[in-house]
């Protein structure tokens, strides 16, 4: 190849990689997405390598970036409930709950007490099938085929209450300005107590096969360790900061509508801040989100699923910043109304975006396989980061 | 609208973190809201990185949460204003929207842009919304990248999106956009071209409806003439629709 080739075909490389490629002879360039794995969807991640060690990582999003700040702003409240749903796909309902109280707040409408608590209740299920999806995803990254197979049976499961009650299996769309949009169907409530059952069965399960096992804490422990402090100025949430040592869960520490006050749970954190952590913090979570749906479920009040509400739904002028603890980590909307039918400006602060954003600062130094483990721990959903 | 206005119900910690603030920047501060349990502070440009700096070292904030910007300029076209004439009326259009007034929000605001961002304490769980104005023809401000390294996103974010400038910030460059995109798409007057080329379908819409498709229209005519006959008004439902398409096109 001559020269100018040459020249010109690493020049091409370097535009297309939008970063500075410094042509040493040393060290190269690993180019890890956007279709990998590892990437749950099209996350591209461009490192710089030194043999085995990463000397820096940098993120590239935007390859599934759908602009939903600007589509909310030419959409109605009912409209933006739907889209809304596409955020994080794998906990949709998660999505609609602080845009629904957003919009609650500023109208000064409160939902009736059973839709609190029918809300809550499928909030956690939201958590359970997302977090199941990643006790048995992070398994196939590390290199174990097995766990991702038994996460999607048991995640079926809590799916199948999900669209019972529904009608989507993914995007439920089922919250409303007010309260909800059906109540629940007759034996739903016995079906997701023995449904619970399962899901606690499939934590043992994968406790005994993954978490537990030398194999899976020999590839975690000590990878990637984040500080709390660190943590915290990145904007860590959810399992992530937990992991850290915080103690801090929107669920017990905010003042929210929803019933979560009215069941006995406990906030897991650990103190250690590497992979390992963030993976058993997880796994915890889904039993502590399974004892609260038990709860709710036995306990569920009567009375109407909706409050009145005007037919046509315009939100007063104001801002309210609404965020909740969303299986990721913490999910806001900064609603902004000037009265119309639509918002004027919705931001919506993902917790994937933050999450993902510490990545150049834990990927450094790290080798290569570790890359991968780390990125699986933290956990990230690409229309969480993109929106 | 002072803070001194504010209920006292479950403010203590927002209003001790309102005294450390207004102690700190002085006459920087420029207006602050204490409502529904949450706390606005709108500060003068050159104390942004004084407001976090105070709010990190000061006052427990160590948590951020996220940057962002408004645009309170509104939008052409959008948001209700725009109905749908056909092409000879968009230039009578543009020159209505250039006297379009701009509202701002809670905390105020002087100017068209404005930057905005979360802090929260974790431990006492108490959070705050900081808010400056920007400059209209040059939005720029100092970063807060050398406090919160997670601003580092967030401000790469609001400088492609809004076309906010921050100064000191170690590398502005593209995190969604590809690197030849012109313009910012959240700003207001940027078009969202799949409304330009087709009108909204739906007929529970942001947007007004097309005076033709409108159903509120179509009955008026009918309802005009054979208002006393009330029994043929099924059968002869269908031929006013005919005529309220023909007359529009």
């Amino acid at each position: 190849m001559p020269d100018w080739k040459k020249a010109a075909y690493i020049a091409a490389q370097a535009a297309d990689a939008r970063v500075n490629v410094e042509l040493e002879a040393e060290g190269m360039t690993l180019n890890i997405g956007p279709q990998h794995p590892a990437t749950h969807g099209t996350l591209r991640i461009v490192c710089r390598l030194d043999g085995e060690q990463v000397v820096w990582a940098d993120p590239m999003p935007g390859y599934m970036h759908r602009g939903y700040e600007k589509l909310c702003e030419v959409r109605n409240y009912p409209q933006i409930n739907t889209l809304v749903n596409r955020i994080d796909w794998l906990g949709s309902f998660c999505n609609e709950v602080p845009f629904i109280l957003a919009a609650e707040q500023l109208m000064e409408v409160e939902a009736p007490e059973r839709a609190q608590w029918i809300r809550t209740i499928f909030f956690e299920l939201g958590r359970q099938a997302n977090l199941i999806l990643f006790l048995g995803d992070v398994g196939t990254q590390l290199g174990a085929i097995t766990p991702v197979f038994l996460a999607f049976r048991d995640r079926e499961h809590v799916l199948n209450m999900i669209e019972a009650a529904t009608g989507g299996r993914f995007h439920p769309n089922f919250d409303r300005i007010g309260g909800l949009k059906d109540d629940l169907p007759k034996g739903w409530l016995d079906e997701t107590v023995g449904c619970m059952q399962r899901v606690e069965d499939f934590c043992d399960e994968i406790e005994d096969l993954m978490i537990g096992g030398t194999i899976f804490q020999q590839r975690t422990r000590g990878v990637g360790v984040i500080p709390a402090e660190v943590g915290l100025e990145y904007g860590l949430t959810g399992a992530n900061i937990r992991a850290s040592g915080v103690d801090w869960d929107l669920r017990r520490d905010a003042e929210s509508p929803l019933a979560w006050k009215s069941a006995d749970w406990k906030v897991v954190t650990h103190p250690d801040g590497d992979s390992f952590a963030r993976c058993w913090v997880r796994l915890q979570e889904v039993r502590e989100s399974a004892r609260i749906v038990r709860q709710l479920c036995e306990g569920l009040p009567s009375g109407p699923i909706m409050a009145k509400v005007p037919k046509i739904i315009k939100v007063p002028a104001g801002e309210a910043y609404v965020e909740t603890e969303n299986p990721l980590g913490v999910m806001g909307y900064y609603l902004v109304s000037q009265g119309g039918l639509g918002p004027f400006r919705l931001k919506i602060r993902t917790p994937s975006f933050n999450n993902i954003s510490i990545a150049p600062w834990v990927l450094r130094g790290v080798y290569v396989p570790d890359v991968i483990t780390i990125l699986a721990s933290l956990y990230f959903i690409l229309g969480d980061i993109d929106r | 609208m002072t803070a001194t206005e504010a209920p006292a119900i479950e403010a203590g910690h927002h209003q001790r973190i309102l005294d450390g603030l207004r102690r700190s920047l002085g006459g920087a501060l420029l207006d602050s809201v204490l409502e529904r349990g949450d706390l606005w502070v709108r500060v003068e440009r050159a104390a942004w990185h004084q407001a976090f700096e105070a709010g990190k070292r000061q006052l427990g904030l160590t948590f951020f949460s996220f940057l962002s910007g408004i645009d309170w300029q509104p939008a052409p076209g959008l948001s209700g204003e725009r109905t749908f004439k056909g092409e000879e009326a968009d230039e009578a259009e543009e020159s209505a929207d250039e006297v379009a007034e701009v509202r701002t929000g809670i905390a105020g605001g002087a100017t068209r842009f404005q930057v905005f961002a979360r802090l929260y304490d974790v431990r006492r769980h108490v959070g705050v919304t900081l808010k400056a104005d920007l400059d209209d023809a040059d939005p720029r401000i100092g970063t807060v990248t050398d406090l919160y390294r997670g601003a580092d996103w967030h401000e790469r974010e609001a400088w492609e999106m809004f076309g906010f400038t921050f100064d000191g910030h170690p590398g502005l460059r593209h995190l969604y956009l590809p690197g030849e995109f012109e313009g910012h798409p959240l700003r207001k007057d940027f078009p969202l071209l799949s409304r330009e080329v087709k009108p909204w379908p739906g007929l529970v819409n942001v947007e007004q409806i097309p005076a033709h498709l409108d159903p509120k229209n179509q009955p008026a005519p009918p309802a005009a003439e054979p208002a006393p006959v009330d029994e043929a008004a099924p059968a002869e439902a269908p031929a006013p629709a005919a005529d309220a398409d023909g007359g529009a096109g």
